[in-house]
């Protein structure tokens, strides 16, 4: 399977199960186009027609054209056939670790966002903080399941997880003092408002967390418009400066800018380039999730323009970068050398198999999403994985299982996509949240046609 | 090639479980995002 798109006055051919990513002419692109379903008197007819002003156009010109396409061909980078089916089951049924856990340290939160999934911070159940002692048996928990593996994950989320530091230090240093003993490494992450940040919290972070998320929106207007404080006043004037102290302060580790897009500012390259223009470097920007009968819910009239949106985004990133201002985009990153294994794009997200998210009560999820939503409870820390059906249901669900992810050529990237999304799009976890989709595909044709562009400077 | 230029990727074609699959690298949804999902942004850190 290939997909071929024109962007940015680029011609892009990706074979999906190579990976292969080509740059061709006009003429390489209509060819490719009729390879597999015209004979070659056909496509030489066509192209001598189609082309019959540019001198560079011969009948031995498109034959030599097609003996590289068959070189391509012949090397598994060009109409590469799919042999992967039976491999994505295998490899999930035969891995039985978990390797990263997310822990809801605090079932609060000191801001009200009106889009917020979580609730306030609540999951939809009690104001709770995770104890230190669920917080260790975690750990302990993490340890006990996660066979060989070496690098360890956990991400401290919440609500707003500076809420319960205390017991954030107290795991932290917990799971270092086992990392020796196991042969560990743990990395941490947080998330966060930012409200409670000072400079000794920010030292802190800046130590031990290997990542921060920060949650900033963009332009002020913006984020105050819905990431509000208790008494209901935008919260930008006070954690902005609190984020550029922070930012000052990380050096070179790594940190995200993120931010969430709603109905109301489909146009969020501009919250983008706020991020940016402010000294952010390191940004994300995630389409809002929520029920579509909120009034922020994006809908298919602003489809095309957030598609157009992800363009601008591209182009100007481009731009920047050449003036010695570029900034990175989660979305937008691509390593074509060093990227994931055939295995790791199979295998998908790993939520409810590898990954699952920790209740402040030590109940297990599949994943932050499906907190509080008791269909979906795994079991507990203390006493282990209870309702093994269910992760046998995440173990076997993969790109193979969603028959509308068969004809994708995206899916190799995507692996599947958000199971969370899927369920609450669908009601199944094998479902496809179609609206995703067509904002993922954009996103990697952008950020393809990002690396092509590099590629030809 | 004249017409086709091919930019420098690592192949998904042969992979075996000695040189992938090793599942050190980060869950996906531990980084950035928390609600969509994409492997493709995730950096391969398999140990020998």
């Amino acid at each position: 399977m290939i997909h071929q798109y024109k962007l940015n006055g680029y011609n892009i051919i990706v074979d999906v199960y190579s990976g292969s990513i080509h740059v061709v002419d006009d003429v390489a692109y209509d060819v490719i186009n009729l390879y597999q379903n015209r004979s070659k008197d056909e496509i030489i007819q066509n192209i001598l027609s189609k082309y019959k002003t540019d001198k560079t156009v011969t009948k031995d010109s498109i034959l030599e054209l097609m003996d590289d396409i068959e070189t391509l061909k012949k090397n598994n980078q060009l109409f590469t056939e799919d042999t992967f089916s039976d491999m994505a089951t295998q490899y999930k049924q035969n891995s039985n670790v978990i390797k990263a856990l997310c822990l809801h340290v605090a079932h609060t939160c000191n801001l009200n966002c009106e889009y917020c999934f979580a609730s306030q911070g609540k999951y939809h159940g009690e104001r709770a903080l995770m104890s230190e002692d669920v917080g260790k048996r975690a750990i302990d928990f993490l340890i006990e399941h996660s066979g060989q593996r070496h690098n360890l994950e956990v991400d401290f989320f919440g609500g707003e997880p500076l809420m319960n530091l205390d017991v954030v230090k107290k795991i932290v240093s917990y799971a270092r003092s086992l990392e020796k003993k196991y042969d560990k490494h743990f990395r941490f992450t947080l998330t966060t408002n930012g409200v409670n940040l000072n400079d000794d919290v920010i030292d802190y972070l800046n130590q031990e967390m290997d990542n921060v998320v920060l949650s900033l929106d963009g332009r002020k207007e913006v984020h105050d418009s819905t990431r509000k404080t208790i008494t209901g006043k935008g919260s930008y004037d006070i954690v902005v400066p609190k984020f550029l102290n922070f930012v000052k302060k990380r050096g070179d580790k790594s940190y995200y800018m993120r931010g969430t897009f709603t109905h109301n500012n489909v146009d969020f390259t501009n919250d983008i380039f706020h991020m940016a223009d402010l000294g952010f470097r390191e940004l994300s920007m995630e389409p809002v999730v929520c029920s579509q009968d909120e009034p922020y819910a994006l809908n298919d009239k602003d489809l095309p323009k957030l598609k157009e949106q992800y363009e601008i985004l591209a182009k100007e990133m481009l731009k920047r970068e050449k003036q010695g201002r570029g900034f990175t985009f989660y979305h937008y990153m691509l390593d074509l050398k060093n990227g994931p294994c055939i295995y790791k794009r199979l295998s998908g997200c790993g939520s409810g198999t590898e990954y699952m998210a920790v209740t402040p009560w030590g109940e297990l999820y599949p994943c932050h999403q499906f907190v509080g939503d008791k269909k979906y409870s795994l079991g507990n820390i203390y006493d282990g994985i209870k309702n093994k059906e269910l992760v046998e249901k995440f173990k076997n669900s993969n790109i193979y299982t969603r028959p509308k992810c068969q004809d994708c050529w995206a899916k190799l990237y995507c692996s599947g996509g958000c199971f969370a999304n899927a369920y609450h799009a669908t009601g199944d976890i094998n479902g496809v949240y179609d609206y995703g989709c067509e904002l993922f595909k954009k996103r990697i044709e952008c950020a393809i046609m990002m690396q092509v562009a590099k590629n030809q400077n | 090639m004249k017409r086709i230029q091919t930019l420098n990727t690592r192949t998904l074609v042969n992979q075996n479980l000695c040189t992938a699959g090793c599942g050190e690298c980060q869950t996906s949804c531990q980084s950035a995002c928390k609600t969509s999902c994409g492997v493709a942004n995730q950096k391969c850190e398999h140990i020998n």
